[in-house]
């Protein structure tokens, strides 16, 4: 359902200002925070960061202020490079990781919150259970009814060229949670994600089970919730196009006719 | 999972939009605008079979400086919705997705939109008048 306000339990309050304690190259990063103990609203904290003593990159000073500012505050990261998509949030009004956005790029203060539309466990950590159910829905695993080779399936060079921009997603979910269509209509609808990595079993000459894959994406709120709105290529932190990929699967459809 | 206590993370709130997402809802918007303009002329076709004197006040109201401005409204959704569908329809060939087309596919977009809307109001002011 399209709803452009914040139900009352998720509108965001002022919350507390930490204050450096010196230093010349002050950052200030304003962070939204949530503590399910606290029965309270989320709330909008401020660190100030020193950025000579700090990394590059938004995660380093998310990793600072945890480590010597406020320990309470919760993220999810692990690779520090971009390769784990863990440390997917919404920054300065963009969804990225925060191990490879670079804080230099950031006019003003750094906003940090969880990723869109969203329920939110704690701070900056999303309940991803329904886009991580959805990935399972499209069967993402290679099905074939041939009787395997004794050796590796293969591919032509040109064959497996088609699974370039596919196979490198890191499913971070920057453009399922960019996506207003999937904002509206998450319950039902795919989204950029879960179409693309769809899109990599469909482009895949090895897969046998094209037809069916096909029949479960024809679907009114499945696939064709994409306006092309195109958010999610915008976003991708990897680079990708996953508005491409879907226009493929809808165009797939059509030629099969 | 029954999780109903957990807050909604900010989205339109907090999201910049990029220039394709504010074209897209564009789109949709000139395409309300549209649906009014379709009853607008509707009217102004009845008001020409009701006779002589539906249509002069017709076209006095469809002439006042406010039925200009609503007019002009309507003509530029017109031409940003034709013009916007022609680039949906590229992009239904699997054409023109790419970040690149995409900015300059939207400029021209805007930009046809505009030059045909002036063009639309010279050309009936000159034959109109």
């Amino acid at each position: 359902m399209v709803e452009f306000t914040l139900p009352a339990n998720s509108k965001v309050t002022e919350g507390k200002t930490f204050k450096a304690s010196g230093g010349s190259n002050i950052k200030t990063f304003r962070i939204y925070r949530y503590d399910p103990d606290s029965g309270q609203n989320p709330r909008i904290d401020s660190y100030e960061v020193d950025l000579d003593k700090c990394g590059p990159m938004v995660l380093d000073a998310l990793i600072k202020i945890k480590n010597e500012i406020d320990p309470t505050l919760a993220f999810r990261r692990s690779c520090r490079e971009g390769v784990c998509g863990s440390c997917a949030f919404n920054i300065d009004g963009t969804n990225t990781l925060a191990c490879t956005k670079s804080i230099d790029e950031i006019k003003g203060d750094v906003k940090v919150y969880p990723l869109p539309h969203m329920p939110v466990i704690k701070d900056l950590v999303p309940d991803l259970n329904v886009p991580y159910a959805q990935y399972r829905s499209i069967e993402p695993w290679l099905q074939a009814d041939t009787a395997p080779p004794t050796g590796e399936r293969l591919q032509s060079p040109e064959e497996r060229e088609k699974l370039d921009g596919l196979w490198e997603c890191i499913l971070c979910f920057c453009c399922q949670t960019s996506c207003p269509s999937y904002w509206w209509n998450g319950d039902r609808y795919l989204g950029p994600a879960i179409l693309l990595q769809a899109y990599r079993w469909i482009a895949d000459s090895r897969d046998e089970a094209t037809g069916k894959r096909l029949d479960s994406l024809d679907d009114p709120y499945r696939l064709f919730r994409c306006h092309t709105i195109m958010n999610c290529t915008n976003t991708c932190p990897k680079g990708l196009n996953p508005g491409k990929a879907i226009a493929e699967i809808k165009k797939a459809l059509v030629q099969r006719r | 999972m029954a999780t109903p206590n957990r807050p909604l993370s900010p989205h339109l709130q907090v999201y910049k939009l990029p220039a394709s997402a504010q074209l897209s809802i564009s789109h949709r918007i000139t395409g309300v605008i549209l649906c009014g303009g379709a009853v607008l002329l509707t009217y102004w076709l009845m008001a020409a079979t009701y006779g002589p004197e539906a249509f002069a006040t017709a076209q006095a109201i469809l002439g006042s400086w406010i039925g200009k401005l609503v007019l002009l409204g309507v003509v530029f959704s017109l031409w940003y919705h034709l013009a916007n569908g022609i680039r949906h329809l590229i992009w239904d060939t699997g054409r023109g997705l790419e970040l690149p087309q995409l900015r300059t596919s939207g400029m021209v977009v805007v930009a046809a939109a505009v030059i045909l809307t002036i063009a639309t109001f010279v050309l009936a002011y000159t034959v109109g008048s």
